[in-house]
């Protein structure tokens, strides 16, 4: 199993959680659109541990599609808003790696200002939220199923999330895991990259698809949903791997 | 550097995004060795506790290097000078060709050996050297089977990384008049008795460097074909090409160097030879040409400075997945993979190369290997933000409106609900249209889009069931 190498924020330096304190849900806009299960799934695995939740409802983006395209001027506005609804909270966690890297790693460089950067830097992915701050490894959950998990190089590399989903998925119930082959390269997904160069981003889902082929899953996982639209698109196109689902983790982590 | 810009704009990558890409360019065998490198590098890597300490070091000790380039070149240049070298500047790579070719020239050479240099083929050097009838012959295996082939290399330590053993049997055969053979010994040894009379025979001999040491005046080689060595030692004039970024400040430095070095590069604990030339050897001459070719530019941007650490070890192009996947020509220049995106845009200009730093999914696995801990995937989003700002293919109106409008959009709840009702009826109607325009093409060519889900937004479940979510009567544990 690789080790994170390189983190901004590797663990040990994680704030103490005091019981009772609020925690605003950053939920992604294509979770939002397209996956609401997951946010779902976040505030009921949350809620089970006497976490009073809030969501900002103006919240929308992170800025991360135009930060990374090179438009920092447009997401620096979209930065401000996500700042804004979020100013007044604590604590702010997210199911996504991805979006989590952007406001701790990425959001000093389109605007150093401390209060935007001090925004940023409370918000924490799901599972290293109840890893690293809960201090929680079981959530109790049963999936009798074969799953194997894709690790998003946004969330691995920026943050250093790779043992926290791993340590969770391996005490649910009855889970049948298998270890992806080459689980450290990237899926090919990569936000706006995916389609400015879709040859090479295919390419490179094609191999994720092979490996996740050869562990016999019937479920992927991962803690990024972005990467999973990406090589769920291309499970669902081809009949042979139609049958391959992609899940959240947090929708596996609730199942009871 | 004419012709590499007009090679640098037919490069794939450049010309047609979608062209030719949905495949390996190179041979399927490079992706795969690209990746077996990595794994060895990786697996030598992680049995050293202290390496991680070593790139620590040496990513310090280049910082100190490229900040004080003006004191440490100088330094370099006194010492060496001291031990009879001849120490030559050229700000770009016409001068430097120029100077090589007038030390050609007054010498009489008529054949040249070169060891591989990095440097040397961002000069054309060799076009240089034909141009003016003199015979220039790569003596490193790989460069010489390039050169052989009338390619380019597609890697910049294993430059024929492309290339299959049944490709060189036939390469040989073809150029050399041998009879066809796959067997990797007797094509080691068909090279080597082809060149051993070169060596033997050349006027002049050249190199690059890896490093050159200010406080000794020493230059350092490193090699593992002995072909360097040979090169180097055998004819009467040695002539050794080196980049301004490779000046180090002292000897007692270098071990933490070729520590990393080899170990990123070619996964080997050092490489078979490492030359240190302490000046020139008495009766020959030693001529250094110290280039700069476009490194000043990097300088003078503080935020993408540090590429300049580079000590071209290789290891972020085997761990690119991009790279695996598109080979070394894609990138159109001398250095292709995330490093070659980073630096080839600041050495020949954004208005040439601005869509380079747009060729990675900015997975960072190039940064996780590299020895000096270069941060490459920040770096590339940095020359992101440069690209559409300033001149070049990336500065389009039409896509800065777009993302004024997302930008708008994403400002305020209600403007966002609005857009993505949007996205959602294209989503649904997508699969009626005849045909995809543009981006959407782009991502339903291999991909299903997203199913819209029946029970609405995460923001609708939170107003109706979410809210009153009762946190459970337990503490946290």
């Amino acid at each position: 199993m690789i080790q994170p190498i390189h983190s901004s924020s590797g663990p040990g330096d994680y704030p103490t959680y005091e019981p009772g304190e609020t925690v605003a849900l950053f939920i992604p806009c294509y979770i939002d659109q397209f996956f609401p299960q997951i946010g779902e799934a976040t505030a009921r695995l949350l809620t089970r541990y006497g976490i009073p939740l809030a969501y900002p409802d103006e919240q929308t983006c992170c800025g991360q599609p135009a930060f990374n395209s090179g438009y920092w001027e447009e997401a620096r506005g979209v930065i401000h808003h996500f700042c804004k609804a979020f100013e007044p909270y604590k604590w702010i966690v997210s199911p996504s790696g991805s979006c989590t890297a952007m406001c701790r790693v990425f959001f000093e460089q389109v605007d150093p200002d401390e209060r935007i950067v001090g925004v940023g830097r409370r918000v924490f992915e799901l599972t290293e939220f109840l890893v690293n701050v809960l201090g929680v490894t079981d959530t109790g959950a049963r999936f009798p199923h074969k799953v194997t998990m894709h690790s998003g190089c946004h969330g691995r590399r920026e943050l250093g999330i790779l043992q926290q989903p791993l340590a969770l998925l391996q005490n649910i119930r009855e889970i049948d895991y298998r270890e992806l082959p080459n689980i450290e390269e990237c899926c090919g997904f990569g936000g706006t990259f995916s389609v400015k160069m879709p040859g090479t981003s295919l390419a490179m889902g094609k191999s994720k698809v092979e490996n996740i082929v050869k562990t016999g899953a019937d479920v992927v996982t991962s803690v990024d949903i972005s990467c999973l639209m990406h090589i769920g698109g291309m499970l669902r196109r081809d009949k042979a791997t139609r049958h391959i689902r992609c899940m959240h983790i947090a929708e596996l982590l609730v199942q009871e | 550097m004419g012709s590499d810009q007009m090679h640098l704009q037919g490069a794939p990558f450049l010309k047609a995004e979608n062209a030719g890409l949905y495949e390996p360019a190179g041979s399927q065998s490079m992706g795969i060795a690209a990746e077996r490198s990595t794994r060895q590098n990786q697996e030598l890597i992680a049995a050293i506790p202290y390496f991680q300490e070593w790139r620590r070091a040496a990513s310090g000790i280049k910082d100190y290097a490229i900040g004080n380039l003006d004191k440490l070149l100088v330094e370099f240049e006194k010492n060496i000078t001291a031990r009879g070298a001849v120490v030559h500047w050229a700000e770009t790579a016409e001068e430097a060709n120029r100077i090589v070719l007038q030390i050609a020239q007054e010498h009489n050479v008529k054949t040249v050996v070169k060891a591989k240099s990095m440097v040397s083929e961002e000069m054309e050097l060799n076009h240089a050297f034909a141009s003016a009838g003199i015979r220039a012959l790569e003596t490193d295996l790989g460069e010489y089977l390039v050169q052989l082939a009338g390619q380019r290399p597609t890697h910049i330590v294993t430059p024929a990384l492309h290339l299959s053993a049944e490709d060189v049997g036939r390469l040989f055969a073809d150029k050399l008049g041998e009879p066809y053979t796959a067997e990797h010994r007797e094509l080691t040894a068909i090279a080597r008795r082809h060149l051993r009379e070169e060596f033997v025979k050349a006027d002049m001999g050249m190199s690059g460097c890896n490093f050159g040491i200010a406080d000794t005046g020493t230059f350092v080689v490193v090699e593992n074909e002995g072909n360097a060595g040979l090169s180097t030692a055998a004819p009467p004039i040695h002539v050794a090409l080196m980049g301004i970024e490779k000046v180090l400040p002292s000897i007692h430095y270098l071990p933490q160097f070729l520590n990393v070095l080899a170990r990123s590069g070619t996964g080997q604990k050092l490489t078979t030879y490492t030359h240190l030339f302490h000046g020139a050897t008495p009766g020959r001459k030693l001529h250094i040409v110290i280039i700069d070719n476009g490194r000043t530019k990097i300088l003078a941007d503080p935020k993408a400075r540090m590429s300049l650490f580079c000590i071209r070890c290789g290891a972020c192009l085997n761990a690119c997945p991009v790279y695996r996947r598109v080979g070394g020509w894609a990138y159109g220049w001398v250095y292709p993979g995330p490093i070659g995106a980073v630096i080839v845009p600041q050495m020949v200009g954004l208005e040439q190369a601005g869509k380079l730093p747009f060729a990675s999914s900015l997975c960072g696995a190039c940064n996780e290997v590299c020895p000096v801990k270069i941060d490459i995937p920040h770096q590339l989003v940095h020359l992101r933000h440069r690209a559409v700002n300033e001149r070049s293919p990336m500065n389009l109106w039409t896509e800065r409106l777009l993302w004024q409008a997302w930008s708008w959009m994403f400002r305020g709840r209600r403007r966002y609900k609005l857009a993505m009702a949007v996205v959602k009826m294209g989503i649904r109607i997508a699969p009626f249209l005849p045909w995809h325009p543009d981006k959407l093409g782009a991502w339903t060519r291999g991909r299903e889009l997203p199913e819209i889900p029946p029970q609405g937004s995460f923001r609708r479940w939170w107003r109706t069931t979410g809210a009153n979510l009762k946190p459970a009567d337990r503490n946290t544990p």
